[in-house]
Formats: structure tokens, C-alpha cells, sequence
């Protein structure tokens, strides 16, 4: 386990990491097939299992394919006892698959909906995040990594499109990553799968069908705790993850007509996140925009604000704006106002370069 | 009305053994309230308990009035799966027909004290507690004369002059809550308990268990029902429980399985739980029913189990089907006037439908409203943290 571990070190270490990185990992290749986003994901487990017979999916309903065909074929294709299905019951899963990780598998686990997750939240924050800490390294659980769809998906109501990534966010030992699009999330979940600490990988389900992309049919990995720079610009810095990222591309491409210059940045992964490429970022154009679709207050915004004052304050030209979702629960009819939508956005970008 | 009286009367051979004072009209037999006694389907199985008696005391006027109620709920809920497929109703929206004499038996067994509180299937418990079908559409729809004014949806009714707690999205998370209401019931000493519903799937959940020892240790008169319509979403409940006899669940505390279907049925166990959980306790309820549609509207309800299973169980089970059998075998009202009752609840439920469509949307304010207490709450900031965007209501 360890030497197949120091081997994925070895590979992923050969990706370098650049600050404003337009090389390899970052431009979608041409020697893929056109996929959506669960497919991509469905790849992604295809192969986690296919490589290593230690691995392990489950949750509710993932037996058939899964409510969002994430788990399609899996369960043929690995059987039974690798593939399977739990009751109704979060915690439970959870639980159970720290337990499994601490024997040194990699476990999967699936919450059907970030939703539900809170259930399971003392689990990861009180077991699995703390686990390798508190035994002093004696024990760990990385090979956990626990998969929810997230994310606002046009009438989801209260309970079907939260996004509680800030939650986690607040918990050392624990990773969040949140892709942006289906290569992007195959090469992630590889990493989150394989590296070595439980992750909770977050996935936009807005974007299970809506977002297709060219994606390698073979084994990649992404690196984590590198942000990316998708869009070079020079007045102003827009950070955002998810699904998010293509509202603010869609605010990019209205400011540039009135001349404004956006430099977006997709986080990716958001703990342990990559200060660097958005300091380096801030320091090129003074001003710094973040969007998420999490309420304001004390959503991860607030953490990038904080943490870029203090390393930017005095090239700072404006104040850190944060374009997020509102101070209420997540409505049921009035989502189009909860939600940090372009003309927000828009405005705000306005506002923050002519302050 | 005489005419038809003679005609059913001549038509009937056991009409002879009836008293002569016995009219069949059935806006007579709707006031009628001489005890009738009427077997169950089934026999009831009990854990821990021995299990009420088979005959149940009812009258005319009940038999009616379940099967008057039954047929609007049936009603309500095909009107809410077109409303939902022509999307007039948006977001999720999870259908209760099939199960319906779970509902009107537990109404017709407590009083408007006894508080339920139950999972998102909550159309038709909302219904029975006395909410209006003008209110349910207005609600689905996010009209601002909803039952929670537009802001809850299919799965967030409430109701509380009659004690109906709701209508809650997350799995099993209602079952605690039951049993803190319970406790308050207890506290006040006002001989109410408190039924607590949830499904096969929910039966599954840690906190169910943890609630139940509570209530255990604290003696509180909260019924803990699980409805069992055999089916978690998709999953069959063999697939997710290790032992599918919920009833027998609650291991040290007793519990009782009952016919779902039969509205009777649920109306005896209902009764005499409700005796039992005052005197000595928390107590389990089973309901064996089914529901016809799927899981919600984005599930066909057909992946998982066979169109036989569920038009057998159309058939030979269904709940309206049995009460009208059970109301011409008695003679208590003509199969035409049943159907007229069916008519008119038609047409109760297109009108409620199209005054529901005309409601307005809530108010844009109301997105704020009632995140906190009104005066004791924060200020919310819009996209902009330079402009105050509302102060919360």
C-alpha cells in the first residue's frame, strides 16, 4: 500500500506547478471523447477500481448506476462485494467506511445529496478528519473519500441544493475538492481517491448533463491544492469553484465588453487551498472578486478575504468583494433571487474596479 | 328516493332480515350513527403485546366519510401528478395515493390534540388534520396562500391548530422531533400522544433508535408508525433492513402490525395505541400499505417492481375498492350514489386546483421573513456588501 502510494507520489509530482498555469493539466485535450459530467466521474471510479482491488463504492442506491448514474456499471463490472448498497442511514455509511480506510483500503462512500450529509458530520470531522493526529500516525484513514452532489439545480428547495463545503472547510485534516467540469473531475476524484487523507469531494449536479467536455479515455491524475487560472486578465481577479465558475466566465465575457480585463481562477481544491497562485493573481491586478453559491456569511469566502488582506492589504485597491448566495435558507420559489447569478456579478466587478 | 330505497330494498335478499325502519339513502346512512361492527381483513400481529380484537365498532356515517375522504385525497394527488408533469408544481413532489386509509384511520381514532408529525409524503396527512385542498395547491404551487405561504412546498406543510407538525425533508429526522412533542404532551398532562410517522427506508436511521430509548426511559405517549409501503425509493425493504418486521423493531418495546389498507384497520390499532401509549408508553406501529406512484414524480415507480405487483395490489388491496365493497355489502349506499361522491369530489378538487392557479406568488419581502424572530434578527447583505440589502423582518 505504501509503495503504491510513493509511486502515485512520483507521478504527480511530475505535473509542476505554475502560477499562472496554462500548460499541460489546465487545457481540456483533444484526444478524448465528448462526456458529461457523471460519465466522466463514472470513469473515474471505473478506473479507481480497476487499479487498485483494495477499493471499494457504496452508498444509497449506487448498486443500479446511482440516482445521477455516477455508479453505472460498476457493480457488474466488480461485483457485488466491491460495489454495494447501504441502507438509509449517513452516519452509518460514514462510520463504516472509516473503518474500512483504516484497514488500508480505499473506501468510496457515497452521500446521495450534500443535503444529507450532516448526519455523517461528526464522523468526518470527529473521526476521520482527526484520526491520523491523534494516534500519532499509528493510525489513518486517507484512503477515505466521500462523494455528494452539491449545489443549487433550479428547484431543488431546502434540501436538495445546499452547499455546505464551508462546513468542512473549517475541519484540519480534512480535504475539500470541488471540480468544475468533467475533466477536471475525473482527473480530481483520481487524486482524492488516491491521496493519501480523507477528502469530501463535492460534485456541481447542475452539471451532471449540462456540462460535456473532451475527456481522456486513460488514466490521469490532477494535482491538488493547485487553483488554476482559466482566464488571464489584468483588472481585476474573480476566484470561484463548481459550478459557479461558469457564471462568473459568463460575467468575464460581459465585462470585457466594456472593457474591464477578468482574470478567473478556479480554486479547485479549497483545503488545502493554493494561496499563492491567488496572491500572485492580486498582485497583478490589485482587486479581488469571490463568488460562491453558499450564504455570505461565513461561507469560504470569507477565508479567501481574510487571508488576501493580509498578504495583499497594501496592493489592495479596492475592498475583497464577495458575490455570494443570501443570508437565508435556500428558498424554494424565489432561488433566481438567493442565488449569486451574472448581473450580480456584473455589477460588483463594476463597483469594485472603479471604487 | 323512496323508488330507489324499494329497488335496492327488492334487490337485496337479505333485506328481509333488516329492520323496517332502515332507509339506504345515502345522505341518510351519512348521518347515520348506529355502532356497526366490522371484521378486518386481517388479524393484527403483535410484538410484546397481545393485539386488539379483529372487530371494529363503526358507523355508517364514518364508513361514509372514509371513503368521501379517501377519494379526495386519490383525487388530490392524480390532479398534483399533473399539475407537477405540466410544471405548475416544481421542485420535488412525492405522492401519497395507495396510502390514503393510513391517513383517514388515524384521524378517525384521535382528536385534534393528538399531534402527528410526519416525513415530505405529507399531502394527504394534511389533508385529514383539516387542511383545505386550496391550501395544498396553493402550496405546491409557491402560492402565497399555501399553508406555509408559499415558502415550504410539497414536502413543508404544517398545521398547527391541528397539531400537524409537518412535513420534513431529511429522512427519519421527524421521529426525534415526535418525541420531544410527546414529552411536552406528557408535561401537560392534556391525555395526548403524539404519532410519529416514517417510512421503511427511515426505519434504517440511528436517530430512530435513539429516540426510542428516550422515550422508553421517559415513558412518553408517542407512537412511533412506520409506514411500510416496501420500498426505500427504489430499494426493496429486504435489500436495506436485516429484518424487515419494523413492528418487532423496538426489541423491550411492543409494537403491533397492521393492514395498512384498511382503513378499519388503522382506525382500531390507532385507538387502542393510543390507549396503550397514555397508560404505559412508547409503542410501534406498522402499516403494511403501498404506494402507487414512485418514490416522487422523477421516479416511474416501475425500475424496481413489476406493473403486476402494483396492479395486483390495486386489485385485491386497495383502500377506496375496500371500503366500497364494505359499504354495498352493507347496503349503507348504491353504487351510483358512490359514484356521485366520486363526482363531486372531481369536481371539489378542479375547482380548488384552478382557484389555487389564479393565487398570487409570495411577496418578494417574504424571502427574508422568518429567518429569525422579527425584531430579534440580523441584517442580511445582497451580492454587494457595500449596499445594505434588506434588514431581515
Amino acid at each position: 500500500m505504501a509503495m503504491a502510494l510513493r509511486t502515485i507520489g512520483r507521478r504527480t509530482s511530475f505535473l509542476r506547478r505554475g502560477f499562472s498555469s496554462l500548460s499541460e493539466a489546465t487545457k481540456a485535450p483533444t484526444d478524448g471523447k465528448l462526456i458529461n459530467l457523471f460519465s466522466a466521474i463514472n470513469q473515474a471510479l471505473h478506473i479507481a477500481l480497476d487499479t487498485d482491488p483494495r477499493s471499494y463504492v457504496f452508498g444509497e442506491d449506487v448498486r443500479f448506476g446511482g440516482v445521477f448514474r455516477c455508479t453505472t456499471g460498476l457493480a457488474d463490472k466488480f461485483g457485488r462485494n466491491r460495489v454495494f448498497n447501504t441502507p438509509l442511514c449517513e452516519q452509518g455509511i460514514v462510520g463504516f467506511a472509516i473503518g474500512l480506510a483504516a484497514m488500508g483500503n480505499r473506501a468510496i462512500a457515497e452521500i446521495q445529496f450534500a443535503d444529507y450529509i450532516y448526519p455523517a458530520f461528526d464522523q468526518i470531522v470527529n473521526e476521520a478528519a482527526k484520526f491520523r493526529y491523534r494516534s500519532g500516525n499509528e493510525f489513518n484513514c486517507g484512503g477515505l473519500t466521500v462523494r455528494t452532489p452539491y449545489g443549487a439545480v433550479g428547484h431543488g428547495g431546502h434540501y436538495h441544493s445546499q452547499s455546505p463545503e464551508s462546513f468542512f472547510c473549517h475541519v484540519p485534516g480534512l480535504k475539500v475538492v470541488i471540480p468544475r467540469s468533467p475533466f477536471q473531475a475525473k482527473g480530481l476524484l483520481l487524486s482524492c481517491i488516491r491521496d493519501p487523507n480523507p477528502v469530501v469531494f463535492f460534485e456541481p449536479k447542475w452539471l451532471y448533463r449540462l456540462a460535456v467536455e473532451e475527456v481522456p479515455q486513460d488514466d490521469y491524475m490532477l494535482p491538488l491544492s493547485e487553483a488554476e487560472v482559466i482566464r488571464q486578465g489584468t483588472d481585476i481577479t474573480l476566484v470561484g469553484w463548481g459550478a459557479q465558475l461558469s457564471v462568473l466566465e459568463q460575467a468575464c465575457e460581459e465585462a470585457a465588453k466594456e472593457g474591464i480585463s477578468c482574470e478567473l481562477i478556479d480554486l479547485r481544491t479549497l483545503i488545502p487551498w493554493d494561496k499563492e497562485t491567488v496572491e500572485a493573481s492580486v498582485r497583478k491586478t490589485g482587486k479581488l472578486l469571490v463568488s460562491h453559491e453558499a450564504p455570505l456569511t461565513g461561507g469560504f469566502g470569507a477565508e479567501i478575504s481574510a487571508s488576501i488582506a493580509e498578504r495583499c492589504f497594501l496592493r489592495l485597491e479596492a475592498p475583497v468583494a464577495r458575490i455570494c448566495g443570501l443570508d437565508t435558507p435556500f428558498p424554494l420559489v424565489y432561488e433566481q433571487f438567493y442565488m449569486p447569478t451574472k448581473n450580480k456579478i456584473l455589477d460588483a466587478i463594476k463597483a469594485t474596479v472603479k471604487y | 328516493m323512496a323508488a330507489a330505497a324499494a329497488v335496492v330494498a327488492r334487490s337485496s335478499s337479505l333485506s328481509k332480515l333488516r329492520p323496517i325502519l332502515r332507509s339506504f339513502a345515502s345522505s341518510a346512512a351519512s348521518d347515520d350513527n348506529r355502532i356497526l361492527t366490522i371484521e378486518t381483513f386481517v388479524p393484527f400481529t403483535g410484538h410484546l403485546i397481545d393485539p386488539p380484537s379483529r372487530a371494529v365498532d363503526t358507523t355508517p356515517a364514518e364508513i361514509l366519510s372514509f371513503f368521501r375522504d379517501m377519494a379526495r385525497m386519490r383525487r388530490m394527488e392524480i390532479a398534483a401528478d399533473s399539475l407537477y408533469k405540466s410544471k405548475l408544481i416544481r421542485g420535488f413532489c412525492h405522492l401519497y395515493d395507495g396510502q390514503e386509509a393510513v391517513a383517514v384511520g388515524m384521524e378517525a381514532a384521535i382528536t385534534k390534540r393528538d399531534a402527528i408529525i410526519t416525513s415530505y409524503r405529507d399531502h394527504c396527512t394534511f389533508l385529514s388534520r383539516g387542511g383545505t385542498l386550496l391550501e395544498a395547491f396553493a402550496e405546491l404551487m409557491g402560492r402565497r396562500d399555501g399553508c406555509s405561504r408559499g415558502k415550504g412546498g410539497s414536502m413543508h406543510f404544517y398545521k398547527k391548530d391541528a397539531s400537524f407538525y409537518g412535513g420534513h425533508g431529511i429522512v427519519g429526522a421527524q421521529v426525534p422531533l415526535g418525541c420531544g412533542l410527546a414529552f411536552a404532551q406528557k408535561y401537560s398532562k392534556d391525555a395526548s400522544v403524539t404519532f410519529a410517522l416514517y417510512g421503511d427506508g427511515a426505519a434504517n436511521q440511528g436517530q430512530l433508535f435513539e429516540a426510542l430509548n428516550m422515550s422508553a426511559l421517559l415513558d412518553l405517549p408517542v407512537i412511533l408508525v412506520c409506514e411500510n409501503n416496501h420500498y426505500g425509493m427504489g430499494t426493496a425493504e429486504w435489500r436495506a433492513a436485516k429484518s424487515p418486521s419494523y413492528y418487532k423493531r423496538g426489541d423491550f418495546v411492543p409494537g403491533l402490525k397492521v393492514d395498512g389498507m384498511d382503513a378499519l384497520a388503522v382506525k382500531q390499532a390507532c385507538k387502542f395505541v393510543k390507549e396503550y401509549a397514555l397508560a404505559n408508553g412508547p409503542i410501534i406501529l406498522e402499516m403494511d400499505t403501498y404506494r402507487y406512484h414512485g418514490h416522487s414524480m422523477s421516479d416511474p415507480g416501475s425500475t424496481y417492481r413489476t406493473r403486476d405487483e402494483i396492479s395486483g395490489i390495486r386489485q385485491e388491496r386497495d383502500s377506496i375498492e375496500r371500503i366500497r365493497r364494505v359499504i354495498l355489502s352493507h347496503e349503507l349506499a348504491s353504487i351510483s350514489e358512490l359514484k356521485d361522491i366520486e363526482k363531486e369530489v372531481r369536481k371539489e378538487v378542479e375547482e380548488a386546483v384552478s382557484q389555487a392557479k389564479k393565487c398570487s406568488m409570495p411577496d418578494q419581502s417574504v424571502l427574508f421573513k422568518d429567518v429569525f424572530v422579527k425584531g430579534y434578527g440580523a441584517e442580511t447583505f445582497g451580492s454587494d456588501r457595500k449596499a445594505l440589502s434588506a434588514a431581515l423582518p
